[in-house]
């Protein structure tokens, strides 16, 4: 009996102490920058149909590379590892993100040279996210032909 | 009009993100599994033909997030398929995101070379 109450004691005080509420906080951050930088991507993709009157097809592609250099640019910077702290997963979702997981190993690395340092590293994370997509998209492609 | 197009992505941009985070908290995923699940969970909803209608719905809140590079090399599969069988099946998707990887290389280099990484304090 007086194990068993010291035991619910523990479990109490040990729910008590974890950092429950760390996780919706950063659910929370998480959704506030993942959904400010979306807000800004929707920008970027009205600033090129409507003021660069791209046509439909290049208002994606023109948003992603805008993006990338962002993403890339604040990398370089030291900016984009601090939202990171601060937002988790919202700042790693959106394409910024991806941008950032290309140029920090490539910084990193930069002692090692340009081609076995730098070249080497950018798609040391982006890599298999393109091996996965690109790899299931010609599935997907194959499937379509297929299956109709 | 223009306000509640914002506000639509930056609820379905932001909850894309919850997921996410929800993985990272939960499973101990890191960033980069992250990256690899949402892109190809991007793929095979667009093959299935569920993502789609969100990309009409929420713009930007669909497509800036990873699972819209799934969306785009989906999308850029299944058009290259349509045009030119088991060949454009192959090539369609990378196609269609080339843009984006391209853009991740040259400015990837450029600003690798450029800046310097912060000394952790």
């Amino acid at each position: 009996m007086e194990k068993n109450k010291k035991a619910a004691q523990y479990q109490q005080r040990v729910k008590e102490l974890a950092p429950k509420s760390k996780t919706a906080q950063m659910l929370i951050k998480a959704f506030l920058v993942g959904g400010l930088i979306c807000c800004i991507g929707q920008a970027i993709r009205d600033f090129a149909q409507f003021t660069l009157k791209l046509p439909e097809k290049d208002v994606g592609t023109f948003t992603s590379i805008f993006l990338v250099f962002l993403g890339g640019l604040l990398t370089g910077l030291g900016v984009y590892d601090k939202i990171g702290k601060f937002a988790g997963a919202g700042s790693v979702v959106p394409i910024t993100g991806f941008a950032n997981s290309v140029v920090a190993p490539a910084m990193e690395h930069r002692s090692e040279g340009l081609v076995l340092g730098v070249c080497a590293n950018l798609f040391k994370l982006a890599g298999p996210v393109l091996v996965y997509g690109v790899g299931s998209s010609i599935i997907v492609g194959l499937l379509y032909l297929w299956l109709g | 009009m223009g306000f509640t197009k914002y506000l639509i992505v930056f609820v379905v941009g932001g909850l894309l993100c919850v997921i996410g985070q929800l993985l990272i908290s939960l499973t101990r995923l890191t960033s980069a599994r992250i990256l690899v699940v949402f892109v190809t969970a991007g793929v095979v909803l667009t093959g299935l033909g569920l993502y789609e209608p969100l990309v009409e719905f929420a713009n930007a809140g669909a497509t800036v997030p990873l699972t819209g590079f799934g969306y785009t090399l989906a999308k850029g599969a299944i058009e290259g398929a349509k045009q030119s069988g088991v060949v454009g099946a192959f090539t369609g998707g990378l196609s269609a995101a080339s843009g984006g990887i391209s853009a991740a290389m040259i400015f990837g280099y450029i600003f690798a070379v450029l800046f310097r990484p912060k000394t952790k304090k």
